[in-house]
């Protein structure tokens, strides 16, 4: 509440600046430097108490694990040992806690405990599949012909030093590629048509697409093995294995699709509709590229799908050791198809191939993610600080344009901007039609 | 009075550039369909000369010689829902603990690298689970299925025992077995779920929770009492989408189970089977009968699926249609 000196107001001085109602004492705000500033607090932090009770109810868990098993009870194992000191660690830990706090508080921290090791389960578990993996591809991967050579000429006894996987690889690039080049247009083309076009039918496409990502991987093998191998080219192709990754693929892409397109704000469509443009130039040049980043992570995580699937492969594009590259003739293997294959042996040297393989193939999904969150790491209109600068070094062009067009009009009583003369691209390196940043 | 002119049409006439997108665009969403829809009826038409032949017993016989005429998947079924639910039961509570773990209890980078890291291993290969399976788990999962046969054995699914009805202890014993493939595909179709319930608890407001913590409760208090409730609909949702990927899961699951054709109630014991399984197993030496035979499985599991995946989306957007009127 605003306190106002009555005797102010009969100034008439004051009167002529300012509405009367509005004159107030001045604030004063304190200078940096006038307060003493203490030590900063932290605020997340636990205090001693809390983490001496997390360990000392481990170092009693620990210790009383041991003893029961091998000193008090005739309990063995390595599981078992860890099943007790678990549970014997939350017990304890929830006796330290209730002895200073009250229920509420000794039920928390037990949640939390269990939350914790949830995510700790999980995330090793996780961890643990991908490094044992790689770990065991060590002894197949620092050999250069392994990646370089094919199968055609190495048995199931020959040495590490012969043979490779280059004809999986090509397989692999070659059948997504097909995939891929139906995929995109197709996938992206049905998700404008959800966005842009809608009604009725745009419902119906949407309801089925969204069946078809329940279609099981293996049957969407099964449906290309009899429709198209059997009826129509009665051999396994790579072509076919792309038919039936298309099949998997399509619907991950129109669905990713579908979301990022819904994402782009509509004051964007409607800025663009307000112009004039038709609904083909809204969507071309306003929609796709607004959404470009998005669209481009949902293909890269589809393709991600895509090049792990193997039993749509398995039924469809036929095993060989042989350097393919005719889609349309003879079998041709991919990735995860020839891990499949190697580890069915019982050689060794086949086995470590099947999980230098598999290494491969990880490190490749790996590779698209990384290259997927890079891109897709910002909303639609985010733009990186490249493209900002690019933007705003467009539009200062398109003002200079624009005053040159004004000054060249020889109707000399059209009102010229004031500031559009002094305007180059030296002198503003931050005009004011920046994009702003959609507000979602 | 001024005289009414003749009305007006709105309705706009499209430019040349407009009815070719929306032509093009229609084109596209009909492609799609038509695929989709070819998918469909292809296997319904495909499975329904053996569906005729083998009647409603398709569903319960358990035997699968398609050459004689005796046929069915009771016991595949049976071994598929056995599958998924060992699955569910080791994904269940990780899932919902990890979800609740990185939406309430971490802050901060940790959270964004947690979530991208469950992102990132909803992209690993089935493949490379199968391995993992395959070589590491196997060998050293054995001891805990001794460990729960011998001391749980009074609940009859953990049993193991032959024929005769005496307990088996040698290890050859528990290889292969529903409960290490179930596992296996729990593991893969952990961060499926996670992510979604981790969504569904982000989701809830702001305002209920402030609420819950201002009246002295503490965070398990609020997570009980706001962000559960609300999450409901995540929770289930999530785990059904999971299911049905548990369902269909067809590689890890062939590479880890020896494949029986019987009703096999004891989990932990050798011998299951799954329909996506059996599909792998004998498309190549199937007689054109015996491929319809495989379709009409397939053409069960699809359909499974289905119900599964849209019972389950449709609580995850109602949920949601719930959070937001807060």
């Amino acid at each position: 509440m605003t306190v106002i000196d009555e005797s102010r107001r009969a100034e008439p001085g004051d009167l002529a600046l300012f509405d009367a109602e509005e004159v107030a004492p001045r604030t004063n705000t304190p200078r940096p430097g006038d307060t003493a500033v203490g030590a900063r607090r932290t605020l997340r932090s636990a205090t001693l108490d809390e983490r001496f009770n997390i360990i000392g109810a481990l170092v009693a868990a620990i210790a009383l694990a041991t003893l029961l098993f091998g000193w008090f009870t005739p309990l063995t194992g390595a599981i078992g040992w860890v099943v007790v000191a678990f549970v014997s660690f939350i017990a304890f830990y929830s006796l330290l806690v209730s002895l200073r706090s009250d229920g509420q508080e000794v039920r928390d921290r037990i949640m939390t405990v269990l939350l914790v090791s949830a995510g700790v389960v999980l995330f090793s578990a996780l961890v643990f599949v991908v490094a044992y993996t790689i770990v065991r591809a060590a002894d197949a991967l620092p050999h250069l012909n392994f990646i370089t050579e094919t199968m055609e000429l190495t048995g199931p006894l020959d040495p590490l030093t012969m043979g490779g996987i280059l004809h999986a690889i090509v397989g692999t690039v070659i059948q997504i590629s097909i995939a891929l080049a139906i995929t995109i247009p197709l996938g992206i083309t049905t998700a404008v048509f959800l966005n842009e076009v809608g009604g009725r039918f745009a419902r119906f496409v949407r309801t089925i697409s969204d069946a078809m990502t329940a279609l099981p991987s293996i049957v969407a093998g099964l449906f290309v093995y009899a429709a198209i191998i059997q009826l129509i080219t009665h051999q396994r192709s790579g072509f076919a294995a792309a038919m039936a990754l298309t099949v998997m693929m399509l619907p991950i892409v129109i669905r990713s699709s579908d979301v990022v397109l819904r994402l782009v704000p509509g004051n964007l469509r409607e800025a663009s509709y307000a112009l004039g443009t038709t609904r083909w130039r809204t969507v071309w040049h306003v929609v796709l590229p607004t959404a470009r980043s998005g669209l481009v992570t949902a293909v890269i995580l589809g393709t991600a799908r895509g090049i792990g699937e193997t039993s749509p492969v398995l039924l469809t594009s036929g095993i060989t050791s042989v350097l393919n590259f005719n889609p349309f003739a003879g079998p041709m293997i991919s990735l995860p198809l020839q891990v499949f294959d190697f580890v069915k042996s019982p050689e060794p040297a086949m086995v470590a191939r099947g999980f230098g393989t598999a290494a491969v193939l990880l490190l490749l999904v790996l590779g698209l993610f990384t290259v997927a969150r890079l891109i897709g790491g910002r909303g639609p209109g985010q733009l990186s600080d490249a493209q900002r600068r690019r933007v705003a070094a467009a539009s200062a062009d398109d003002l200079v344009r624009m005053a040159n067009v004004a000054s060249a009009t020889p109707a000399s009583e059209r009102r010229k901007p004031a500031h559009a003369a002094s305007v180059s691209p030296e002198s503003s390196p931050e005009p004011q039609n920046l994009p702003k940043e959609p507000s979602q | 009075m001024t005289a009414i002119t003749e009305r007006r049409s709105l309705a706009s006439k499209p430019s040349r550039s407009d009815s070719v997108f929306k032509s093009v665009t229609f084109t596209a969403g009909a492609t799609t369909v038509g695929i989709m829809l070819a998918v469909g009826l292809f296997l319904s038409l495909r499975a329904s000369d053996a569906l005729s032949v083998a009647g409603p017993s398709f569903l319960v016989e358990q035997q699968w010689s398609p050459e004689t005429g005796v046929f069915g998947i009771g016991a595949i079924l049976f071994g598929t829902f056995t599958i998924a639910i060992i699955a569910m039961a080791v994904a269940i509570p990780l899932a919902l603990g990890t979800a609740l773990l990185i939406s309430e209890v971490v802050g901060g980078q940790l959270r964004g690298f947690l979530v991208s890291l469950v992102d990132l291993m909803a992209a690993v290969p089935s493949v490379v689970y199968g391995l993992w399976g395959l070589f590491f788990l196997q060998a050293n999962v054995i001891p805990v299925s001794q460990w729960i046969s011998t001391y749980f054995a009074w609940i009859p699914v953990f049993r193991v025992v032959d024929s005769s009805g005496d307990v088996l202890t040698e290890a050859s014993a528990f290889t292969s077995s529903a409960f290490i493939a179930g596992i296996v595909v729990g593991l893969m179709v952990v961060p499926t779920q996670t992510s979604i319930m981790r969504e569904a608890f982000s989701q809830a407001p702001v305002g209920e929770r402030e609420a819950a913590l201002a009246l002295g409760s503490t965070r398990w208090g609020m997570i009980r009492t706001v962000v559960l409730p609300f999450g409901r609909g995540g929770i289930i949702g999530g785990t059904m989408l999971g299911l049905g990927r548990a369902l269909g899961e067809t590689i890890a699951v062939y590479m880890i189970i020896s494949p029986i054709f019987t009703i096999n109630w004891e989990v932990l014991k050798t011998g299951t089977n799954s329909v996506s399984a059996l599909i792998a197993l004998r498309y190549g030496e199937a007689s054109e009968f015996g491929l319809s035979a495989l379709m009409a499985a397939g053409l069960v599991l699809f359909v499974i699926t289905l119900v599964v995946n849209f019972t389950a989306s449709s609580i995850v957007a109602r949920s949601r249609s719930g959070a937001e009127t807060s």
